[in-house]
């Protein structure tokens, strides 16, 4: 299999990160050599087994509807790249 | 003896006597670090210094109070993917460079309730993700026995920071082998918990499936004593496990006998193509030992191993190009603002300056994986080679009470020797891997050396066994010398150093 | 610009093709607290950024817990639409980037939702039909996007509080189906207590779904999503728009691109909203922070029992007991405020559906008005009006004048009748005098009600009706002129 660097640049933008062409190249074939590898599991045959969602048989954990307070708006703030008025602001979509 | 060379067991007694008090052990332990570790190991991103000394006052006034908890007034270093509230945390991570948390995770917390001395947070792969640290975006830490090797990864820095005897004991994190690993390469113990039995709440996420917080130690009581505090249920974390915990000391018996515990050597953990003979060697003497203890052993075979590497590097990738999406420059983390940037272009830039290379590897991998009209080929169908990995170890422990082998196919290798190929580099997780998709409990015993370098041995339990796993580590602890080695920047002392 | 006169669907264009509506609604559910953190759910009203913490942010190393109520009130909306409820449910993550999107993923369900299936039967212009459902999951709500001269400003205060997402199959033919649809689901909520489903507050959004196809043609035609409806009135009015619009593209041969609109209230048209880049790649993966969850038949029937009666059982209630027609019914059912006043003046000894015919009409539309000041119409008073009409104490026209002054004041009719003095005279006796004066004044009318045109009488009662100022009680006034006529 080949993957493109068109195909690294549509996944990027999937998880927008920010890649140079130089490396969407490198990651194209580090990719195909890595997804190479992992043709192995094909060979197993898994029609009959479940897949594990989770290692450990836990089933509805779950918590009682009790309030508590909440942190002060400027904790909440105080990593904020950039805040506006008790709020995060970001820049506009452009198109 | 220098109070930096003690066990936690031997500092508590001395605390408990009052030969000697909490700050006094806390400014040993920090003057050691500021005098060593900048030129040598450099495993640590962030000394504290004050909160430590804050805390061992406190711990003084509990102890003058009467109290005698096994870790109160004991330094403890933290790999930097726990959140410390007030204290800058990283991951490792440019990304995270200036981040502060809000709060403490919920085991930092309980270590500072048992009255431990935080003396800093330790260097690590970026999010956890490497076997050698070397992938940390500010600097490589390196190996206590030999300053031009890497310590292993992720939790080289607390893996190097016990090992340098910078603290008596660290806590690192587990995915596919970042405790186990680097504990081999640095000559000390490191133990995996069963998945759920430690706290994941304020652990920053590689791989939610996989990630487990334990111990570094440089004894096997001590590692249970440590345990004994940060085991047990979490109602922020709805994957911690109810089960009650026992006293993890109660398992270490005085005599080191193993008569009747059998263990099982699985044939896929030995002769690989890969593995240096010396460790080889070295793992098969350590077996040998087991087996004059009076344990039984067996060959077995775990026939999936060879699927772990592909089944882990899908399902890890995957589960953390969704736990690293948060960091878009929004909230926290690194915002790249050009003038004129619209949003889109913050978040590709910040995300694309601020992770590293492998990290941006394995979120293209994992978002791949998980796209669509992939999902079933890679995600779902490493899942279910899951399923069978585990099922190996669920057929072995029916006749087996643990599993043994190497941590590591090789010693610690020379900085950059593997880092031109990823793949090369995911081999040192290979005997890791499968324990962490099974959800076992796993740890790394000092098994000897080969080329001067240390070799850790692997003992694998059934799911929520640590005190099996622990007591067939003491047992062979107490009958070798392995663990009283010390590495050579152990052994310098850190008044000569200050002169140098 | 094409205007926004409301087309009934029975206009020439529109019929020649059938509208085929779906629509998708988010219920914030009322808990205490939020979907997977302790913050405080109700936020109505807080400055921006106080009902937040490291979980609902989204910061590096949180993790999520269920909120046992919002699991509940979701299986309880289940079952109070008939709906069946899957043993095995669990979470899932919906990812996408987006600002207002602290993890950059959403928990939600996929595959196995908390709630399969289900309906909600509907009654319009004295048709009930059954609106079937495809699913009802549980989900987390984002935070809250403002846009201001150059960028967007973000709340988070929304971020994580519980959300129903209630997926309709394309059951609806009409916009006015489409708003009774709403309002006797927002009424099942609210009857349940899940949740306040008040469009205006946001706890209810809509966005509907329509596309048109001839008459007869199995084929469904090409679906365009409509959002930004901020009430019931844009729903109902945003999709007649749309059936217009697409019915007049398709008689011009046009092809309706599958798209989403927004609706713009104040021109009262929807437009094509700027091309959002291709279609999401959500990626769905299990949670694998969140252990699935097992439904059990116990707990399942536990809540059954929790259920309380649900407006399809009231109405066929009313039916039953009072004698109401099912369209009366049906409406009363629908509106929890009416129900109650309903049963409540009937208990107080008024005829149903005297009852259910002033409280549809003159009492709905003062309650309309004057809702927001906390006026509430005290049943055994209206009980009384009522009461007073039949008795001939007062008329009609009376009643519904001193219908506001009891509504505002509190004071029984009786007090305010007598203060008002708008007693009807009822008395043969008291009004004889004025039936004679009517008489004697008007001799045209006499003449041609004795030459047989009998409904001369109808301008003489009117006179009388005037003469006594509104009070003589009409039925006795035409007695009175029959008799004095008859003389």
């Amino acid at each position: 299999m080949t993957i493109t660097r068109a195909e690294v640049a549509h996944v990027a933008r999937l998880a927008r990160l920010g890649l140079s062409d130089d490396e969407m190249d490198r990651l194209a074939s580090e990719l195909d050599h890595i997804l190479d590898a992992m043709q192995e599991l094909r060979q197993l045959d898994t029609s009959a087994i479940p897949p594990t969602a989770q290692v450990i048989p836990l089933q509805n954990v779950m918590r009682e509807d009790v309030a508590r307070p909440s942190y002060p708006a400027e904790e909440i703030l105080q990593n904020a790249p950039v805040a506006h008025d008790g709020q995060f602001l970001v820049p506009p979509v452009l198109e | 003896m220098s109070l930096t060379e003690l066990s936690i067991t031997e500092l508590h007694s001395r605390l408990a006597r009052r030969e000697v008090s909490a700050l006094e052990v806390a400014r040993a332990h920090l003057d050691r670090i500021e005098a060593l570790d900048p030129m040598t190991v450099r495993a640590m991103l962030t000394v504290t210094r004050d909160h430590a000394e804050r805390q061992a006052r406190a711990a003084d006034a509990r102890l003058t109070a009467g109290e005698t908890a096994p870790l109160l007034g004991i330094p403890v270093v933290l790999k930097d993917v726990l959140t410390t509230r007030g204290i800058r945390t990283t991951a490792g991570s440019k990304i995270l460079e200036r981040f502060v948390p809000l709060e403490d995770g919920t085991i930092t917390q309980r270590l500072a309730e048992a009255g431990t001395i935080m003396l800093g947070k330790s260097n690590m792969d970026e999010f956890a993700m490497g076997s050698s640290t070397e992938n940390s975006s500010f600097f490589p830490t390196r190996n206590p026995w030999d300053l031009d090797r890497v310590p292993g990864g992720s939790s080289g820095g607390s893996a190097a920071a016990v090992g340098a005897e910078f603290a008596p004991f660290s806590l690192g994190t587990d995915t596919g082998g970042s405790i186990r690993q680097p504990g081999a390469l640095c000559g000390v113990i490191g133990f995996k918990p069963t998945y759920g039995r430690v706290s994941r709440y304020g652990l920053i996420a590689f791989a939610s499936s996989l990630d487990q917080i334990g111990p570094f130690t440089r004894t096997v009581e001590d590692c249970a004593l440590v345990m004994n505090a940060i085991a047990g249920h979490d109602p922020c974390d709805s994957t911690s496990l109810q089960a009650p915990v026992p006293d993890y000391t109660a398992a270490l018996q005085k005599e080191p006998s193993l008569k009747g515990v059998r263990l099982a050597l699985p044939r896929e953990y030995f002769d690989v193509e890969g593995m240096e003979p010396g460790v080889e060697a070295a793992v098969k003497a350590a077996i040998n030992q087991l087996e004059s203890l009076g344990a039984e052993l067996g060959e077995v075979s775990l026939p999936h191993t060879r699927y772990g590497l592909a089944t882990y590097y899908l399902i890890a990738p995957a589960e953390c190009s969704a736990n690293l999406a948060r960091y878009d420059g929004v909230k926290y983390s690194l915002s790249i603002r050009e003038p004129g940037a619209g949003l889109w272009d913050v978040y590709e830039r910040s995300r694309g300056e601020g992770f590293g290379r492998e990290v941006k590897r394995r979120v293209i991998l994992g978002t791949y994986a998980l796209s669509s009209g992939y999902y079933d080929a890679y995600y779902l169908k490493a899942q279910k080679v899951r399923t069978l990995i585990k099922q190996d170890f669920d057929s072995v422990f029916e006749h087996y009470d643990a599993v043994v082998g190497p941590t590591s196919p090789t010693v610690a290798f020379p900085i950059g020797a593997k880092t031109q190929d990823p793949l090369a580099m995911y081999l040192n997780d290979l005997f890791t891997i499968p324990t962490s998709l099974a959800g076992l409990p796993g740890i790394s015993v000092p098994a000897g050396l080969s080329n001067g370098l240390p070799v850790g041995l692997q003992i694998i339990g059934k799911a929520l066994d640590e005190s099996g796993v622990l007591r067939i580590a003491h047992a062979f602890e107490q009958s070798t010398h392995w663990h009283t080695l010390r590495s050579p920047i152990a052994q310098m002392d850190a008044a000569t150093a200050r002169s140098a | 610009m094409i205007s926004a006169t409301p087309v009934s669907p029975s206009t020439p264009t529109a019929a020649k093709y059938e509208a085929v509506i779906g629509l998708e609604c988010h219920v914030q559910l009322a808990t205490h607290s939020k979907m997977f953190c302790g913050c405080p759910s109700d936020y109505s009203g807080a400055p921006p950024n106080t009902h937040v913490c490291p979980v609902c942010l989204g910061m590096p190393g949180v993790l999520p817990v269920i909120n046992r109520t919002a699991v509940e009130y979701t299986l309880l909306t289940g079952l109070a639409l008939n709906a069946d409820i899957p043993e095995a449910t669990k979470f899932d993550r919906k990812n996408y980037p987006y600002p207002d999107l602290v993890k950059g993923y959403q928990i939600s369900q996929y595959d196995l939702p908390l709630v399969k299936g289900g309906w909600i039967e509907i009654t319009v212009e004295g048709q009930t039909r059954r609106i079937h459902l495809e699913r009802v999951h549980l989900e987390e709500d984002t935070g809250k996007l403002t846009h201001v001269s150059g960028g967007s400003l973000v709340d988070f205060n929304r971020s994580g509080v519980p959300l129903m997402e209630m997926v309709s199959q394309p059951d609806l033919r009409t916009a006015t189906e489409a708003r009774e649809y709403l309002r006797k689901l927002r009424t099942i909520l609210r009857t349940l207590g899940v949740s306040g489903a008040d469009m205006e507050k946001g706890q209810l959004r809509c966005d509907v779904n329509v596309s048109l196809r001839p008459v007869g043609q199995a084929k469904l035609g090409t679906k365009v999503e409509v959002k930004n409806l901020n009430s019931f009135r844009s729903v109902q009015r945003s999709l007649e728009y749309e059936i217009v619009r697409q019915a007049a593209a398709l008689d011009a041969g046009e092809t309706i691109p599958q798209e989403t609109r927004g609706w713009v209230e104040e021109r009262g048209v929807t437009v094509t909203q700027r091309s959002k880049e291709e279609a999401h790649d959500y990626r769905y993966f299990p949670e694998p922070d969140l252990p699935p969850i097992f439904v059990s038949a116990d707990w399942v029937s536990t809540l059954r029992s929790r259920l309380p009666e649900l407006p399809d059982a009231k109405r066929d209630r009313y039916i039953a007991t009072f004698g109401l027609g099912t369209a009366d019914a049906s409406a009363l059912s629908i509106d929890q405020w009416a129900a109650r006043l309903f049963e409540d003046t009937v208990a107080a000894g008024a005829d149903p559906k005297k009852a259910a015919n002033w409280i549809q009409n003159d009492v709905s539309r003062l309650h309309d008005e004057t809702s927001s000041d906390g006026h509430t119409l005290d049943a055994a008073h209206l009980a009384e009006l009522l009461r007073l009409v039949d008795d001939g104490v007062i008329g009609i026209s009376a009643a519904r004048q001193v219908l506001p002054s009891v509504y505002q004041s509190g004071r029984s009719p009786r007090t305010l009748v007598d203060e008002l003095g708008l007693a009807q005279v009822s008395d043969s006796s008291a009004l004889e005098a004025s039936v004679r004066e009517v008489l004697a004044a008007n001799p045209a009318p006499v003449a041609d009600y004795h030459s047989g045109k009998l409904t001369a009488i109808n301008f003489l009662k009117g006179q009388v009706m005037k003469a006594t100022r509104g009070k003589a009680n009409p039925a006795v006034a035409e007695d009175l002129l029959k008799k004095l006529l008859d003389e």
